[in-house]
């Protein structure tokens, strides 16, 4: 309840989850509790998660994907159905962990930072990747508050639990175009390596990738092609391809690895990737420099 | 992580009615371009059989105008052709790093055409004024 994401939400409560925390904390106290102390103690918590329910003015419905392998009962994908309070300004993370530790806690999702920064948290929202964390509730109605919520875990991903996927194939991805900077060299008299405000401008949108992998997910062709670079990994690429503080060498090298068969060549400028991105970054514009920039290292006529 | 589930391809075309204008334009491009491409091998196959001649050439053609449904098609024919002439140009300048940012607007701006085309075809291919 750190987040106090409700106006609801009075003190009383907050007394009774911190003190339902601190016995676990104690670990023993529970052993301690009979089985129908137990029962009272979950059947109070529910009765005041009705009444929060219903004293709210508005409320959203979240349908909320699950699947757990490991729960027999959770074996078969399913869509569980949560009624959370609405207050404003509250985004779908808020709702989500609202619901979490009202209803369920066995509702698994990613998140840390909780302002679109560390990427975590990247979600299928009524059939677009997006931020939790970034996304209004009240932005998914036309006015008002809307009626149902559907949150599933990021499409062409194998889901791991719940709302989590695997990200591992994206951040291979991500790696084989070697997103770091590689050259030491610094110029003449300098200690460190400048860059112009030009440069820095060109580069300025393609810094912005926290690696959420939104628009891996909504691309069709990385759907359907488990080789081909993805929208993240060639902005990447563009990123150092496009620093003119490396070298013509490793730019070069650069343009080889972009170009390769599963590389920008797999772009079918659907724009998807463009309009999920939750930093704004105009990825189907980069991926289009950078074809023209291979083809103008290959075709030298000037 | 014991396993994992796979929800496999069935949400991408099954999820249709969330596609937007880049998506729509790139099916609608792929979908011509296969219809161009099936056009192109019935149009040499059906005129290399009325290449005796002059007369032959003409009774095949009024023959093939006769019929209502070729008329009809001809005018899918054009609808397809027009919208993969646009879309094309669209993608040339999206090629050229040019207008990103109005690609849904230009795209529906080749529909509205296609459309505008295609109605006013209609009179010409429907009265069979060709054959």
């Amino acid at each position: 309840m750190s987040t106090g994401i409700t106006e609801t939400d009075d003190d009383s409560t907050e007394t009774q989850t911190q003190a339902v925390g601190a016995a676990r904390a104690a670990g023993d106290v529970y052993s301690e509790m009979t089985s129908e102390e137990i029962e009272a103690a979950n059947e109070q918590s529910r009765r005041r998660t009705r009444e929060l329910v219903e004293e709210a003015d508005h409320t959203v419905e979240l349908k909320v994907f699950r699947f757990d392998p490991e729960v027999p009962e959770k074996e078969e994908p399913r869509f569980d159905t949560f009624r959370v309070p609405f207050s404003k300004g509250m985004t779908v993370l808020d709702a989500l962990m609202w619901a979490r530790d009202q209803y369920d806690s066995s509702l698994t999702f990613r998140h840390s930072c909780r302002q679109a920064v560390c990427g975590s948290d990247a979600l299928f929202v009524n059939g677009k990747q997006r931020l939790g964390c970034k996304t209004q509730v009240a932005d998914l109605a036309d006015s008002g508050v809307p009626e149902t919520v559907r949150i599933e875990p990021l499409p062409h991903a194998e889901v791991v639990k719940d709302l989590v996927v695997d990200m591992e194939h994206f951040y291979d991805q991500m790696e084989s175009v070697e997103p770091y900077f590689q050259d030491e060299d610094t110029p003449d008299g300098l200690e460190e390596q400048y860059q112009s405000r030009e440069n820095r401008e060109k580069v300025k949108m393609s810094t912005r990738c926290i690696w959420c992998g939104a628009c891996m997910s909504s691309c069709n062709i990385a759907a359907g092609n488990n080789d081909y670079l993805g929208p993240a990994a060639i902005n990447k690429a563009y990123r150092f391809a496009m620093d003119e503080r490396e070298g013509d060498e490793l730019t070069e090298h650069r343009l080889n690895i972009i170009e390769q068969e599963h590389g920008v060549w797999r772009c079918q400028t659907q724009f998807s990737c463009t309009e999920v991105c939750p930093k704004d970054i105009p990825l189907t514009e980069h991926i289009q420099e950078l074809k023209r920039e291979a083809v103008k290292s290959n075709l030298k006529f000037w | 992580m014991s396993q994992s589930y796979d929800r496999g391809l069935i949400e991408d075309f099954g999820r249709w009615t969330e596609f937007s204008a880049g998506m729509w334009a790139w099916i609608f491009h792929k979908f011509t371009g296969w219809v161009l491409v099936g056009y192109l091998f019935t149009h040499i196959a059906v005129l290399s059989t009325a290449i005796q001649g002059s007369e032959a050439y003409n009774s095949t053609i009024q023959g093939l105008e006769g019929l209502l449904l070729v008329r009809f098609l001809e005018v899918g024919l054009l609808a397809v052709a027009v919208f993969h002439i646009l879309n094309g140009v669209r993608l040339l300048f999206v090629d050229l790093g040019l207008g990103l940012e109005s690609q849904d607007r230009t795209f529906y701006a080749s529909l509205v055409v296609t459309g505008v085309v295609v109605v006013a075809s209609i009179p010409t291919f429907l009265m069979g004024k060709l054959a």
